[in-house]
């Protein structure tokens, strides 16, 4: 039993250590808009935070975040109310949506850091996230449009 | 308003009623009114029919959507156009998925004398093909409203006009929304005609041509939008398959106790080309699966198969051995006197590897039986409901009707979802396990099992006249998979070549093959645009003029020409070290020109796209927002196919596994701009998902050419092989 809070709540889930954090979180926690893509750290779909941090959940062990704190896209804002998912919608970013979990967790990250990130910035923190429809300017433009009017 | 045009298709009430096998709108009586599709009604009246449109009291209109959601914005595209018609209040329309059934969902197509009815959404045919129909389905929905309307006002219907989703009697200021409408109205026996004057002219349109948000975004910024593999169900198991690495070879034996005897396995369960195992959570399913040990029979037709070799020494022997079989695709005039009787004559090769759809979502589907065993119901993605409903019934010995379908959003889809082999195994382990299941394939098996765009090998041909003109033209494809090979050839759309000679080369590996974004366009118009930039170098003319020049072009494709020229600024000079390349496209009715702007690191072999400007003839184009990222998204797929992805077989293995060997284009590599013109035009719509990634291969060839001297005849451009032409 590994116990961790996940989106402000306690929970625990009874797994073996090794199990990925993706799985956890997904069918035995239920919070499915964190996507499994490639289960090897190569497309960033299942992209969340642990302490603050964005990891890569599929690769990420289930003992090691013992007591720590994730948040899933599902608590990023509880209502759409982030900058970022508020520039997503203008921007009419996601095409299949697949991967923008990930993409939006990620770019939650580099806004943390650095709140006013230039283009260079943006593309270098999130070349790790892949998104097949192709909708790569948009996200640089929702994270342009988030960082202005965050 | 050519595109409404009669063509026959009439809605009378008893087929509106569902009894007739047109696009089907059932309209029954609600105990508070009109009920323009109560599916509850419908059953209660025996009519057995489902809901298209639904009106309630409350002002809420629901639409059923048969556009199947892969990202192309079509669940809000199609609806659009009927919503439009009908003067519906956008923001209280609510759309929901249209059951998986295509005699009363689908669109139709004349196929000889009979019609044929399809729900698959493919070929970016959602928009095209249910524009019309939506459009007049909204239309007469309208004019029942205010016929009924017109009765309780006691006025002449002609006198009234609407608002969106409110009548309104101009002379006495009389006001009426639909809701309340539908309290009261009547459904007429038949319902109405609709002339062409009836139907709404552009400069009243509220939706179509504007920019309305798409209806799936919300829900996908917050982690809501169900994909199949998000479906979770009461008493759920999981399963993941593993299948032969030679494709298609089947299973004899597999070291069952020992897997048996992991922790959660519930069961092993065989199928015709695979094992499955299952668990009772997903974790233990892949360990289950890392540990299955599985001996495949031999004699499957890819064993041995090496993609490599076949593609460089075999697949140029079959095009140039003069007895080999071929099949003739386009014939046109008389192509051997116009080689003959010229002097000057074009030729090159081009090749191209296989290719990968690699959509996000890996594929899988949940499957759950009644009690008794003698119904399904199924939860998958698929771009083919009606198609999907049929295989799983038939893989299962059921009727259709007993598959309850729910489609669900799909992550990614590009041509491999209309065969939904993976809910069928979804299917069958649930049967053999009496359990739900969800079958999720691993990313590594989306890829073994794939189904691949074929690889192509291609000799293409032109004679110039004594004018200069192109006067004639040869195009041979070797490869397997029929018209996934031959598909896009049609010079008669963008260059009237008066002689032409278009022939398939088949051959057969073994490998599965499925239609991939724009099929074979790509690597067809890289080779016919290839040789066209080479023609036009080697005659000392730009390569807009020498088109224009050198080839009958018709005014469809002369104006997307103009206007990307306009659009890239293609006569203003580019940097040191930039250069750019043309090409056209052409696909699903629409056409267009594009133009990429490029750099080359000629240390390490990779070719940077900085810039891409497309224009493109699609019609009327109903969701100018959806349509232009559905360009970018074809720039940024067809990009990454040719500058980065290749999938090869060696031993008659897939030898890619993941995305560290079979690589996507990230946003490091994507264009910083990409510039997209639509051309103004009243014609009908037409598809606008694939139009643009055929451009991509020729145009970046001919910018490395322009930049470079060199011509790149084998796609994708890999650094290895960049540098291999520099060299040469």
């Amino acid at each position: 039993m590994i116990t961790f809070n996940v989106n402000g709540k306690a929970v625990s889930v009874n797994a073996e250590p090794e199990t990925p954090l993706l799985w956890a979180i997904r069918e035995h926690l239920k919070l499915t808009g964190t996507k499994y893509g490639c289960g090897a750290a190569l497309c960033g779909a299942c992209t969340v935070h642990v302490n603050g941090k964005a990891v890569k959940s599929c690769v990420t062990a289930l003992s090691s975040i013992e007591g720590a704190s994730v948040t899933t896209i599902e608590g990023l804002s509880g209502d759409s109310s982030h900058p970022l998912q508020k520039a997503w919608i203008a921007e009419q970013t996601p095409q299949c949506g697949y991967c923008q979990s990930g993409q939006i967790m990620k770019a939650a990250e580099l806004l943390r850091e650095n709140p006013n990130p230039s283009r260079d910035q943006i593309v270098k923190h999130m070349n790790g996230n892949i998104c097949r429809c192709g909708t790569y300017t948009r996200i640089i433009a929702a994270i342009l449009r988030a960082s202005k009017e965050g | 308003m050519n595109d409404l045009k009669e063509n026959g298709l009439k809605i009378t009430r008893r087929q509106f009623l569902g009894s007739a096998a047109w696009l089907t709108f059932a309209v029954a009586f609600a105990p508070k009114g009109l009920l323009l599709m109560s599916e509850a009604q419908a059953k209660a009246a025996n009519y057995g029919v489902g809901a298209w449109v639904r009106i309630s009291p409350d002002n809420m209109i629901t639409i059923l959507t048969p556009g199947a959601e892969m990202g192309q914005g079509s669940m809000t595209g199609v609806p659009i156009a009927l919503a439009e018609e009908l003067d519906a209040d956008w923001d209280n329309v609510r759309l929901e998925w249209a059951p998986a059934d295509p005699r009363k969902y689908g669109y139709t197509r004349k196929r000889g004398k009979s019609l044929s009815y399809s729900m698959a959404i493919v070929g970016s045919r959602a928009v095209m093909m249910y524009y019309k129909d939506m459009r007049r389905a909204g239309a007469q929905v309208r004019k029942v409203l205010l016929q009924a309307a017109a009765k309780k006002w006691g006025v002449d219907p002609t006198e009234l006009s609407t608002e969106p989703s409110v009548v309104v009697h101009g002379p006495s200021g009389r006001r009426m929304s639909y809701g309340e409408v539908a309290t009261f109205a009547e459904v007429p026996d038949t319902m109405p005609e609709i002339s062409k004057s009836e139907f709404k002219d552009k400069s009243r349109f509220r939706l179509i041509g504007k920019p309305v948000a798409r209806r799936d975004i919300p829900d996908k910024v917050n982690g809501a939008a169900k994909f199949s593999i998000d479906v979770q169900l009461p008493g759920m198991v999981y399963a993941s398959t593993v299948h032969a690495p030679v494709q298609l070879a089947e299973p004899t034996s597999w070291n069952d106790a020992q897997v048996r005897a992991m922790k959660g396995v519930i069961d092993i369960v065989k199928l015709e080309r695979g094992v499955a195992v299952v668990a009772d959570t997903f974790e233990r399913v892949l360990a289950a699966r890392k540990a299955l040990e599985v001996v495949w029979a031999g004699g499957a037709v890819a064993e041995g198969y090496d993609s490599e070799k076949t593609l460089d020494a075999t697949y140029p022997k079959i095009a140039y051995d003069k007895g080999a079989k071929s099949k003739t695709v386009r014939e046109k005039g008389d192509v051997d006197t116009a080689f003959a009787s010229t002097a000057k004559v074009y030729k090159a090769d081009f090749r191209s590897d296989y290719g990968y759809h690699a959509q996000m979502e890996p594929l899988n589907g949940v499957a759950r039986f009644n009690a008794a065993g003698d119904e399904v119901e199924v939860w998958e993605g698929t771009q083919a409901p009606g198609r999907s409903r049929a295989m799983i019934a038939e893989a299962l010995g059921f009727n259709p009707s007993q598959v309850m379908h729910h489609q669900q959003y799909m992550g990614g889809a590009f041509g491999r979802r209309s065969i939904t082999d993976y809910t069928v195994e979804a299917a069958l382990i649930a049967r053999a396990i009496k359990r739900p299941v969800k079958m999720i394939w691993t990313r590594e098996e989306d890829i073994a099992f794939g189904m691949f765009r074929p690889q192509s090998y291609q000799c293409v041909e032109a004679a110039l006249d004594k004018d200069g003109k192109v006067s004639g033209w040869r195009h041979c494809v070797v490869g397997d998979g029929g018209n996934l090979i031959y598909s896009g050839i049609k010079l008669d759309r963008y260059y009237g070549i008066p002689n032409q000679h278009v022939e398939q080369r088949g051959t057969s590996h073994g490998i599965r093959l499925k239609h991939w974004r724009a099929v074979a366009h790509p690597f067809n118009l890289f080779a016919i645009e290839g040789l066209i930039d080479e023609m036009a170098a080697k005659e000392r003319l730009d390569p807009f003029e020498f088109r224009r020049q050198r080839l009958a072009m018709p005014a469809k494709a002369k104006r997307v020409f103009d206007a990307v020229e306009k659009l890239s600024d293609w006569n203003t000079k580019r940097p040191e070290g930039r250069a750019l390349g043309l090409s056209v496209t052409e696909r699903s009715g629409s056409l267009g020109a594009g133009v990429v702007e490029i750099s080359l690191d000629r240390q390490t072999g990779k070719i940077r796209v900085h810039k891409v400007w497309v224009a493109v003839d699609g019609g009327t184009v109903v969701q100018p927002e959806m349509a232009r990222r559905n360009v970018e998204s074809g720039v940024v797929y067809g990009l990454s196919s040719v500058l980065k992805e290749r999938a090869t077989m060696k031993g008659g293995k897939v030898v890619q596994s993941n995305f560290h060997d079979y690589e996507v284009l990230r946003m490091s590599e994507a264009p910083e701009e990409i510039h997209v013109e639509f051309m103004e035009r009243d014609t009908k719509p037409t598809g606008l998902g694939e139009i643009a990634n055929p451009v991509i291969p020729a145009a970046v060839a001919n910018a490395f050419y322009a930049l470079t001297g060199k011509r790149l005849y084998h796609m994708p451009f890999t650094p290895v092989r960049v540098l291999e032409v520099l060299k040469a």
